[in-house]
């Protein structure tokens, strides 16, 4: 296979991966994060907690496995965005820790104080990272302050509480709306009563509101964001490219252009609305199933129209444009690239087979009897 | 340059994570295979006395598993997060089996986990206990890959400096998976955490047999432990006498290290037992020496020589003036020079690239580096000597001690009589924490020893942090350190009200304590009869 093709390729093995973690780990992050609002009483939550108990841990691999890609296939990434989004990251790192102990820990102890401290803790841990993903998405589009010197050290000169602007908290909203909105619908599914019917209202109106801010989003990126362009290289990119040869230059609207040049890639924001509005009708019409589908549709929307809109950016510096990283200069070597592209061709459906498997064994609906009745056996 | 606390602090933040995380890696290593032998023996007897070890133990399992993924998402973030330069430099080998790792191996463990937890009522006895061991396979084949990946860093194969982007970059990835220090590396370790589920077992099912309760269920534990932890201890005591071998011929300075080695004796070399190494004499005081020892164990052969750290530094200073040269050449080559003559003279001196690397700590420029500096740099490139010598006797003493208890165990569980032991079981109750120590000290071992060198002779640690301020680091290290307690009291506080409860924390109305809350009506007898 030639570079250059590879490199395109593991843009897209890369964004599978994220949307298989948002669309996977996602709906449990909404789950958690929706604990404490429509959980009302002990059982409640607990029936909340166990709809996503078997499935939680293989789904935070899909985020783990998304991080160990990037560090194989995109190492200059993964070490200018980790060390850059310093607190950022670590944000994300801490507000992680408390779930997988918050589900085993929560229940094995009766004390009600004890359950409802595991409680804000597993909020913390499905809300925190979902909003923070947003805001890092929304940062990339605007750029931010790296640079990076002759032996290839990066440095970031930002603060992380320059992360925090408009427009960034904007795209963090949308981030935890569609989550929280995919929890939902993920709930309608393996609910019933009034947990189900809170479920589907939530979903319902999660779907409305990401819609209206990823739509706010878009007009603010088209009008007052600007977009960068690759003016010249000193090397070929489908070879040996390093993010030293280039020139960048910024450019009015360049987020937009390739949705001029390459119309096929209207279809993301359209998948996305399409995704948000059937969200909307199913979770109506009581659909569940339906419902959850076009939710996960939405979310590989909004997230390739966040990949289209920067291609081939994928981490665009303010303060040196010409050093911004694009897929053909972050990318591993020929050979490593190859290989990790027959693993993942090889594991991907491997790990499709037996997690569907998984989910085929605990089909079917959780009520608050069945947890009453197993209280020792379940989270 | 890059300031030597920064350095300092981001070691001691991936130092205390990472020793962190490995006190809950091994207990699932070893668990989760007995926890896959008694299922198989309930599948194969039927009788339930074993599906309420699998629970009961797997309850425990759990509480130490949930730790383990939590201290592990540190570890995936930390390269990234603190040893950016590293990332960067060595990414396009190191982040290969990282990747692989969760693509093969913790995807698997984690699908299967959820299943093994909550799938008891959803599929048949068959595929539960395959569910159980894929757990064990899935957690033992990420073993395999972290310690492929970190075999790596100590002896890095199969990859090459390519000076246009400044990096390491594979050029065999077979030689990477077959890296000999991976291989000996990954059975001494998942051994080491088959000792730890076993010693875990054995501790507490001696105190349900001092205690005298569910005494049925302890002797069956007792015994599977016993067995289990017999063939691993003699697997890690023979796999770390391979390990011995392999650094001998691989990190020669390691072993130099651990053995206090000062000078180069005469083949075969006299091993030290005991004494006190000093690193600015360069002697041991009060050394008991065996002879011959060392040198059998490290080359297995009477005439090979075990090079010394006096030597070992003279052979480091040339290498260094040698990476001197190879920095000058590259520094041409990034200028533009890309004519064959500099890169073949680049090519024939780049594995002394690293040594020059060391210099970076003294001078930002390396080539105009001091005499001074040079011998400041080769004094760096020996790790310091005293903490080496002693957590690897520590190590190897607690191993010895642990195998002479498993095998007095696994003997008096053939014959059926530790209960009459008392001491034997009191023993295993305070020897919970021996297999942890020993644990934590292999990991000091093969990592302080691996000093100066993060990816060993060819990226100094020093150059691998990420570029954070001081600021950052301490606020980091305090949080981590914080929740990190929390974290580990709340474990602690789980594991001792579970393992005290024993298998009435299940709940089926068949163990001591719920006999003798239903009152006296359910006979006390009933307890101590076999619940199968």
């Amino acid at each position: 296979m030639d570079y250059e093709v590879l490199k395109v390729i593991w843009w897209v093995l890369i964004g599978v991966l994220l949307i298989g973690f948002a669309v996977t780990d996602g709906f449990d992050m909404g789950v958690t994060a929706l604990l404490r609002v429509i959980g009302r009483t002990d059982s409640e939550r607990r029936v909340m907690m166990n709809t996503v108990g078997p499935h939680w841990d293989g789904n935070q691999v899909w985020f783990i496995t998304a991080g160990g890609a990037i560090f194989a296939a995109w190492p200059v990434v993964y070490a200018v965005a980790f060390s850059g989004f310093y607190w950022a990251m670590l944000l994300v790192l801490f507000a992680l820790f408390f779930r997988p102990v918050g589900f085993e820990y929560r229940s094995k102890v009766d004390d009600p104080r004890w359950r409802s401290a595991w409680d804000w803790g597993l909020t913390i841990g499905g809300a925190v990272p979902a909003l923070v993903f947003g805001v890092a998405f929304g940062n990339l589009l605007l750029g931010v302050p790296f640079g990076i010197d002759e032996l290839m050290r990066s440095t970031y000169t930002g603060s992380f509480w320059a992360l925090l602007n408009p427009f960034a908290l904007l795209t963090g909203l949308v981030s935890l709306g569609m989550l929280v909105m995919h929890g939902g619908t993920y709930l309608q599914m393996k609910t019933d009563a009034q947990l189900r019917e809170r479920a589907r209202k939530v979903s319902l109106w999660m779907a409305v509101v990401v819609a209206v801010l990823f739509a706010v989003a878009g007009v603010w990126l088209a009008m007052g964001i600007d977009g960068l362009v690759i003016t010249s290289t000193s090397a070929d990119i489908g070879g040996v490219f390093t993010p030293l040869d280039k020139v960048v230059e910024i450019k009015e609207g360049g987020w937009l252009a390739n949705y001029s040049d390459y119309p096929v890639t209207i279809l993301a924001p359209v998948l996305a609305f399409a995704g948000l509005l059937l969200t909307a009708l199913m979770s109506a019409a009581n659909r569940c199933a339906l419902a959850f589908v076009s939710s996960s549709v939405a979310i590989a929307g909004i997230i390739l129209t966040a990949g289209v809109s920067l291609f081939p950016f994928v981490m665009p510096s303010s303060s040196h444009p010409s050093q911004s990283l694009t897929l053909w200069d972050v990318v591993s070597s020929e050979l490593t690239l190859t290989i990790m592209f027959w693993v993942a061709m090889v594991f991907v459906p491997i790990i499709l087979c037996y997690t569907a498997w998984g989910y085929y064994k605990m089909r079917g609906r959780l009520t608050t009897d069945f947890i009453e009745g197993n209280k020792y056996s379940t989270y | 340059m890059i300031s030597e606390s920064l350095v300092d602090i981001s070691r001691l933040q991936f130092a205390i994570t990472a020793l962190y995380h490995f006190l809950f890696v091994p207990l699932t290593l070893g668990l989760s295979f007995i926890l896959a032998i008694m299922e198989s023996t309930y599948v194969m007897t039927g009788k339930q006395v074993y599906q309420d070890m699998v629970k009961f133990w797997g309850k425990l399992f759990g509480i130490n598993f949930a730790l383990g993924v939590t201290t592990g998402l540190t570890m995936e973030f930390q390269f990234g997060t603190n040893w950016a330069y590293y990332s960067h430099y060595v990414g396009d080998i190191f982040g290969a089996p990282l990747a692989i790792e969760g693509l093969m191996a913790f995807f698997l463990e984690s699908t299967m986990i959820g299943l093994f937890f909550f799938g008891w009522d959803r599929m048949s006895k068959v595929q539960h206990l395959a569910v159980t061991w894929l757990v064990a396979i899935g957690s033992n084949l990420s073993a395999l890959w972290i310690l492929i990946a970190n075999g790596w860093m100590q002896n890095p194969v199969g990859a090459e400096f390519n000076f246009e982007t400044m990096r390491m970059e594979m050029t065999s990835f077979a030689e990477v998976l077959f890296n000999p220090v991976a291989q000996v590396k990954f059975v001494h370790t998942t051994s080491a955490g088959y000792v730890t589920g076993a010693m875990f077992v054995l501790g507490i099912s001696s105190y349900y047999m001092l205690k005298k309760r569910d005494l049925p269920f302890a002797r069956r534990s007792f015994a599977i432990a016993s067995s289990f932890g017999f063939a691993a201890i003699l697997s890690v005591i023979i796999l770390g006498d391979e390990s011995g071998y392999e650094i001998g011929d691989i990190q020669k300075t390691k072993l130099a290290a651990i053995e206090a080695e000062w000078e180069t004796q005469e083949p075969p070399a006299d091993f030290t037992l005991i004494g006190f190494p000093d690193q600015e004499d360069m002697e041991t005081h009060g050394a008991l020496k065996v002879p011959g020892v060392l040198g059998l164990i490290a080359t297995r052969s009477t005439t090979e020589e075990v090079k010394g750290i006096k030597d070992l530094l003279v052979e480091h200073e040339e290498r260094i003036h040698r990476g001197m040269e190879a920095y000058a050449l590259l520094e041409k080559m990034r200028a533009g020079d890309k004519s064959e003559p500099t890169i073949a003279a680049f090519d024939a001196l780049k594995d002394d690239l690293g040594y020059g690397l060391l210099l970076k700590k003294y001078t930002e420029n390396v080539v105009d580096a001091t005499d001074e500096q040079i011998k400041m740099a080769a004094k760096d490139s020996i790790p310091q000597v005293a903490p080496m010598f002693w957590t690897f006797r520590i190590m190897v003493g607690i191993g010895f001690l642990m195998l002479a208890m498993i095998a007095i165990s696994f003997w008096s569980s053939i014959r059926h009589n530790m209960e009459q032991k008392p001491w034997l079981l009191k023993a295993h109750l305070w020897a919970i924490p021996l297999p942890w120590i020993a644990c934590e000290m292999g990991w000091f071992v093969a990592e302080f020893g691996r000093q100066p060198w993060a990816i060993g002779e060819v990226l100094p640690t020093h150059l691998a942090v990420s570029s954070l301020t001081m600021t950052d680091l301490f606020l980091s290290l305090g949080s981590f350190i914080g929740l990190y307690t929390l974290l580990l009291v709340a474990e602690v506080y789980l594991m001792f009200k579970f393992g005290r409860m024993g298998p009435s924390a299940l709940h089926t109305g068949r163990y001591h304590h719920e006999q003798n809350a239903s009152g006296a009506s359910a006979a006390p007898a009933q307890a101590v009869k076999d619940p199968a």
